[in-house]
């Protein structure tokens, strides 16, 4: 089970990569994609909607299960990674780099104080 | 979990990377690496399947036929030993008790394969309806281990480990042998749509028997496979499964099973009033099978609309990895189920569906 020091993560099994300045990379954490196998389907949302922490932005399904995303801080989309439509089995075989989900603009950093980190999320993700 | 049922298989399943979960009141794996890899594999190749979840039964004495002729809607007159037939057992409504098969192994002695979810139901319903002739119902679920291996190279993996020759094996016939030493039976049939076979096999030898042909296939490309891949090979086949396209309401009318209904055999058998009328009637719904065009699973449960209107609810739905799409199956009203647009309602978005012919893949288990 792949755990990244460097990104921070959420109860929900999401990760975020914070980039320079308001702006971070989000997607779901290998433990997530390993627990509902072979994702089929990624559903997001258009490049500048906003978003409330804790709000369904999207769905990512698999064969077994949908499980709705979350968007783990408030935030609009800059972008969306386009490429999960044909090929989101990305998600399981990438899930911290290829597989990537959204790339947000944090609405307020000091949100990011309540992240985990990843030896916070490790805890989660044992079971 | 802790109340659930163990196959001989589990130890197997687990030491092998099986994924366990609750299934019908057992501990089934539902994949062992990727549904979608096991189901590609098993097309490619070949999939070995641990289904000894299903129950057994066997049928014995001197009216043992003519018992099951009233039981069941399919004719089992027609067999002679060493056939297997696929039949319905229904309520006299016209509902499903059971879907099985059954084994013909000698003049009165048969062999019934049952769900897993129903094998109770059915000991106490064949039972109940045993009193009235002259036949013993046995419940031997615990005696077999069942195994299905299916694929394209399922006989090249099993020609050298057969005490039979299984080039003359029809198919939906079935021949008592060893494979590996391993006394079986032997049954060319499956619920994948490939060639295959499925063994009833000592329980206590079961785990034997599948190293043995996990160890002589895998140079074959014989992958282990789940519950998940049993699912969206058997509905890319087209095939019914209890509790989705059938149940205790829905029987063969509406589901396109009347193939499996002798309505011309001798006698009358549990359900036939009830199927002949409502075929004269026609249905109030049928089953379709639909394609979505789209990556996006409709799960059962979910509303099938039609001009904006409800008008059916899907009953199976999965992934196909062949057709890199969407599929399912819905019961719907009978005026929708041959024209008309049909959407499927995913969370307030009506996208459309198309219905399927079937198989949704070309297949040919009798290759």
């Amino acid at each position: 089970m792949s755990i990244p020091a460097d990104l921070k993560y959420t109860k929900d099994h999401e990760w975020l990569k914070i980039l320079d300045g308001d702006e971070a990379i989000i997607g779901i954490t290998d433990f997530a994609q390993n627990s509902l196998g072979d994702i089929t389907f990624v559903e997001v949302p258009e490049v500048e909607d906003s978003f409330d922490a804790g709000e369904s932005f999207g769905v990512v399904e698999s064969v077994k299960a949908a499980s709705d995303l979350y968007m783990p801080v408030d935030a609009e989309v800059l972008e969306v990674n386009e490429s999960l439509e044909d090929a989101p089995e990305k998600v399981n075989s990438s899930p911290y780099e290829d597989g990537w989900i959204l790339k947000i603009k944090i609405k307020d950093t000091a949100a990011l104080a309540e992240l985990l980190d990843a030896a916070a999320y490790e805890e989660i993700a044992k079971d | 979990m802790s109340d659930a049922k163990r196959t001989p298989l589990y130890d197997f399943n687990v030491a092998n990377g099986g994924r366990m979960v609750d299934f019908a009141g057992w501990e089934m794996p539902v994949q062992y690496q990727s549904i979608v890899e096991e189901h590609k594999a098993t097309r490619a190749a070949a999939g070995l399947f641990d289904v000894s979840h299903m129950g057994e039964a066997t049928i014995e004495g001197p009216q043992a036929e003519a018992f099951l002729n009233y039981v069941l809607t399919n004719d089992v007159s027609s067999m002679d030993d060493g056939k297997a037939l696929y039949s319905l057992m229904c309520h006299p409504e016209g509902g499903v008790v059971d879907d099985l098969l059954v084994y013909r192994k000698a003049e009165n002695r048969y062999l019934l394969c049952l769900n897993a979810s129903n094998t109770d139901k059915d000991i106490a319903w064949l039972t109940k309806h045993a009193s009235a002739f002259d036949v013993s119902v046995s419940d031997v679920s615990a005696d077999y281990g069942l195994i299905a291996l299916q694929g394209p190279k399922a006989f090249e993996i099993l020609q050298g480990l057969s005490s039979v020759d299984l080039g003359g094996l029809g198919y939906y016939r079935f021949v008592e042998g060893e494979i590996a030493g391993i006394p079986c039976i032997i049954s060319r049939t499956g619920y994948t749509g490939e060639v295959g076979v499925e063994l009833f096999v000592a329980a206590e030898k079961a785990a034997e028997l599948a190293e043995a042909l996990l160890a002589a296939g895998t140079e074959h490309g014989l992958v282990l496979a789940g519950l998940g891949a049993r699912d969206s090979l058997r509905l890319e086949a087209g095939y019914s499964l209890y509790g989705h396209e059938i149940d205790d309401e829905v029987g063969p009318v509406e589901a396109k099973l009347m193939w499996t209904v002798a309505l011309k055999k001798d006698g009358d058998f549990i359900g036939r009033e009830a199927i002949l009328s409502k075929k004269a009637e026609g249905p109030a719904k049928r089953i379709v099978f639909f394609k979505t065009g789209g990556r996006r699973i409709a799960r059962p449960g979910t509303d099938i609309v039609s001009g904006g209107e409800k008008v059916g609810t899907v009953v199976s739905g999965t992934f196909s990895p062949i057709l890199n799409e969407a599929i399912g199956s819905a019961l719907v009203d009978a005026a929708v189920a041959r024209s008309g647009d049909l959407a499927v309602d995913q969370r307030g978005k009506a996208l459309p569906i198309e219905r399927a012919k079937l198989p949704f893949v070309p297949l040919n288990p009798q290759a």
